[in-house]
């Protein structure tokens, strides 16, 4: 076998194994807290004895492991149970939810991701000199406001003083992209000032470690322009650190977003997260906690195996 | 007369020093330095760590490494003075007219690209020819240099070919894009003997068949006579004599000349075995763990009180992890070994502190040895609190006879590693080595990152204080000419097998088994025509087999 695909599918099958610890731990957690379902449904002025009927009645005397078992085999096939607020499965919800989500990181992604590698390119190639400082600046500046903070001055500026963007984000299916990217341009401005800085500020930091490399000095003697000899013979050496961090941001958008989410009243994930640890909906909390830490692993996977494929000793070997 | 391709007057350079604790400061690191070089001819530019040879060799591509700056003086080469080109004007300079050949090939060819990408993109960078034009050249270069499948050898990664393959695809890197001059920066420091002798002939050819201009930087002069037309001896930065090779090699007129044809003066006399050796290895054989073969194949060595054996091979030999072995680094898969009588414990976790103290190690990075942020005095004092519990006075009075006898004395005792030279710095690990009072030191290629005089100081330091304190050296090198100077017995390695052992009269002595043979045959000699004299023989000899 390619030594390779030994390695992805190590990668892969420590993913397993680390999504199962990670829902065994948030099934854990949910259970050590005070209070449970049956308490949640009826209140702090249930009775004990309405309380004990509910309990039979949802199953919850039984064993933990037995439910987390239950539980368990229910999102492997994809069968969350109902929320308890709303008695709505909540799968569908997610699934609606998600892909609000997803449509926002994405488009977070697909700007902040090349504009922070373009910046930490141009960071090097300048570095010490003003374009690098002030890029690093900026992105600072960005990275160190909160992100409500951010929100809110976009908003006042290009909401409210100049009537370019919607404040109050939502969008449906009768949008047409156009319309869905005019009304997400907001919050996907802020997320992409918030994630910016850390990725270029490791892009500057990888490539200037290689920059000290003798094959740096070998193809500047080649006579290549700074920036050729900075993007064909540094970037590709840089690439596994870089990646790393990127999927690290990517993460975030995904599962950080719930400032952000509140603030423009966004119909995402963050936003239902919230609002079920506010009702206390145990179910639904459950499932979003299993939902982002799936998210995470996968995402780190992807920069694991990219790393793998970046390094040539693995990709060729002798 | 014709214009001479590179000419350089009065180059004055200079580079921004850090000197731990101070400001920042300029310094000067070449004082003036002139020469010509005509079209087709190979200067050889010789000297030790800091003589200023490749900060010379670099200005002729307008280059400074690091904060080095070229401060003064003319450097032109085809006519124009580069110094006072742009930038733009430089990177058009650099390949199609200047190109520069680096001592470790292995760290100047990028890892992620292929080697034809590599070799290739210079001249289609500057447009001197098309992409499949180039890549024909470079197979052309490829064959003519020598190496393996030339068709298909460019579709290779780096770490896919051997060191030696690696330093000629270098070559053919620079001679791509038909340069007018190409300058060799230590382009065989960095391999073994035996792979030396070939690189050499093939760069050799290649510069004639191009009719390439070279200057071949190097610090060891037996090397630079192969290939060079003239020499410039460089010392501190200035030159110290220019001539051509023959009168160099032949006549050298200058005294540090001479001293450095003669280098290697040391005379030892070879001790006999005494009836109770220190270290008996039995049967030694080892792997590392994840490798499905032995590093170390059934080794059997002794060493004697106050003797020295040196364990010689090229990479990969097995004699560093031979060492590992001793040490308990590395348990073996079996045999065993004695020391001092006693049977020492496989893994040093098993062994006692005076197993410890009385084995100590000297390593070949000096500098990486020692904790950067530890006095002399701090480094030297621990092995003797460690081991014998010394404090205040009685410490910092064994620490000062310590430095007296490594030559260096009181005043270095508060001075950190970053402060010394590369010679100091190995005094100072032979010193924390001695510390321990030991009975014998493992030193592992101490002086191949030194420069021959101070390698050659260094050696006879450490055969004085085996006199003084009776102390046996086990001796891991790949240089024969140490061998040579220092060793009471020989172990040759090849493949992780002693392939010949004895005291060193006899194992220097024919009839050689054919692996000492080449080994011994591959060592450049300080003679004109050697090179060719050694392929003109072993060709003979291919041919009559």
């Amino acid at each position: 076998m390619h030594p390779i695909l030994l390695l992805v599918l190590q990668r892969l099958g420590l993913g397993v194994l680390l999504l199962l610890a990670a829902s065994a731990l948030i099934f854990g957690l949910t259970e050590i807290l005070p209070g449970d379902a049956a308490q949640a449904v009826l209140g702090q002025s249930a009775t004990p004895e309405s309380l004990a009927n509910l309990r039979e009645e949802m199953g919850l005397n039984r064993p933990a492991l037995t439910r987390y078992v239950e539980w368990l085999g229910g999102i492997v096939t994809g069968d969350m149970g109902n929320a308890l607020t709303n008695k709505l499965p909540i799968a569908d919800q997610i699934a609606r939810r998600m892909s609000a989500t997803l449509f926002l990181a994405f488009w977070a992604a697909l700007i902040s991701v090349p504009l922070a590698i373009l910046l930490g390119l141009i960071a090097v190639r300048y570095q010490n000199r003003w374009p690098d400082k002030a890029i690093s600046g900026i992105t600072l500046a960005s990275i160190s406001l909160p992100e409500f903070m951010i929100s809110y001055i976009l908003i006042f500026l290009f909401a409210v003083q100049l009537p370019w963007a919607p404040s109050f984000v939502s969008i449906n299916d009768s949008m047409s992209l156009l319309q869905k990217l005019h009304a997400i341009s907001l919050p996907v401005a802020v997320l992409t000032l918030v994630v910016l800085a850390h990725m270029m500020r490791m892009t500057r930091a990888a490539i200037l470690n290689v920059m000290q490399s003798a094959y740096v000095e070998t193809a500047e003697l080649k006579g290549l322009s700074t920036f050729a000899v900075i993007y064909r013979h540094a970037f590709p050496n840089a690439v596994a650190p870089i990646v790393n961090v990127v999927m690290i941001n990517m993460a975030y958008l995904v599962v950080g977003v719930v400032v952000v989410e509140v603030v423009f009243a966004y119909p995402g994930m963050g936003q239902y997260l919230v609002d079920a640890v506010v009702k206390r909906d145990v179910p639904v909390v459950l499932a979003c906690g299993v939902i982002f830490a799936a998210v995470y692993i996968i995402l780190n996977i992807v920069a694991d195996v990219v790393s793998i494929l970046a390094n040539p000793r693995l990709r060729h070997p002798k | 007369m014709s214009q001479p391709l590179v000419d350089i007057r009065n180059l004055k350079i200079g580079a921004t020093v850090y000197p731990p604790g101070e400001n920042p400061k300029k310094i000067e690191i070449v004082h003036g330095v002139s020469f010509t070089l005509e079209k087709g001819k190979v200067l050889g530019l010789i000297g030790e760590s800091g003589a200023g040879k490749s900060t010379i060799g670099l200005a002729t591509l307008g280059y400074g490494r690091g904060g080095v700056e070229l401060t003064g003086g003319e450097v032109h080469v085809n006519g124009r003075d580069i110094l006072a080109m742009s930038d733009r004007d430089l990177r058009k300079l650099r390949g199609p007219e200047v190109t520069y050949v680096a001592q470790s090939a292995a760290a100047s060819f990028n890892p992620a690209k292929q080697i034809m990408e590599q070799v290739t993109e210079a001249a289609i960078k500057h447009k001197l020819c098309s992409k499949s034009e180039a890549e024909a050249r470079a197979v052309e270069l490829f064959r003519k240099l020598g190496l393996p499948n030339p068709e298909t050898f460019g579709s290779r990664y780096p770490h896919q070919v051997s060191g030696g393959q690696l330093q000629r695809a270098m070559t053919a890197l620079a001679l791509c894009p038909q340069p007018d001059l190409v300058v060799f920066d230590e382009p065989t420091t960095a391999l073994d003997v035996t792979t030396q002798i070939d690189v050499l002939k093939a760069i050799k050819d290649a510069i004639r068949d191009t009719g390439v201009a070279a200057l071949y930087i190097t610090h060891d002069l037996a090397v630079v006579a192969q290939v060079s037309d003239e020499i410039m001896v460089l010392r501190h930065g200035n030159m110290v004599e220019h001539g051509t090779t023959d009168q160099i090699i032949n006549h050298p007129r200058e005294e540090y000349t001479q001293a450095l044809v003669s280098v290697r003066s040391i005379e030892h006399e070879e001790k006999a075995p005494t009836p109770e050796p220190v270290l008996k290895v039995e049967q030694i054989t080892a792997r590392y763990k994840g490798l499905n073969f032995d590093v170390l194949k059934d080794v059997n060595v002794e060493l004697h009180p106050g003797q020295t054996l040196a364990v010689v091979g090229e990479s990969g030999s097995g004699k560093s992890t031979l060492a590992r072995v001793i040490t308990g680094l590395l348990p073996p898969r079996e045999g065993k070994i004695n020391f001092a009588g006693r049977s020492l414990s496989s893994d040093f976790k098993g062994r006692t502190r005076e197993d410890l103290r009385e084995l100590q190690m000297i390593y070949q990075m000096a500098d990486v040895a020692m904790n950067p942020r530890q006095t002399v005095g701090t480094i030297i004092g621990r092995p003797l609190e460690f081991y014998f519990g010394l404090k205040g006075a009685e410490k910092q009075k064994r620490i000062v006879e310590l430095l007296d006898e490594i030559e260096m004395g009181e005043k270095f005792i508060d001075r950190y590693p970053a402060e010394l030279s590369g010679g100091q710095k190995q005094r100072v690990c032979i010193a924390r080595a001695l510390a321990a009072k030991p009975k014998m030191i493992i030193c592992d290629e101490v002086t191949s990152a030194l420069d021959p005089l101070v390698a050659d100081g260094i050696l006879k330091l450490l055969l004085e204080l085996q006199k003084i304190e009776d102390v046996a050296y086990l001796f891991i090198t790949h240089d024969l000419a140490t061998v040579r100077a220092i060793a009471d017995s020989i172990a040759v390695m090849y493949q992780g097998e002693v392939v010949r052992y004895g005291p060193k009269s006899q194992v220097l002595a024919p009839p050689f088994d054919d692996y000492t043979d080449l080994l011994l045959s591959s060592v450049p000699e300080m003679k004109l025509g050697w090179l060719e004299d050694v392929i003109a023989h072993r060709k003979m000899e291919s041919a009559g087999n």
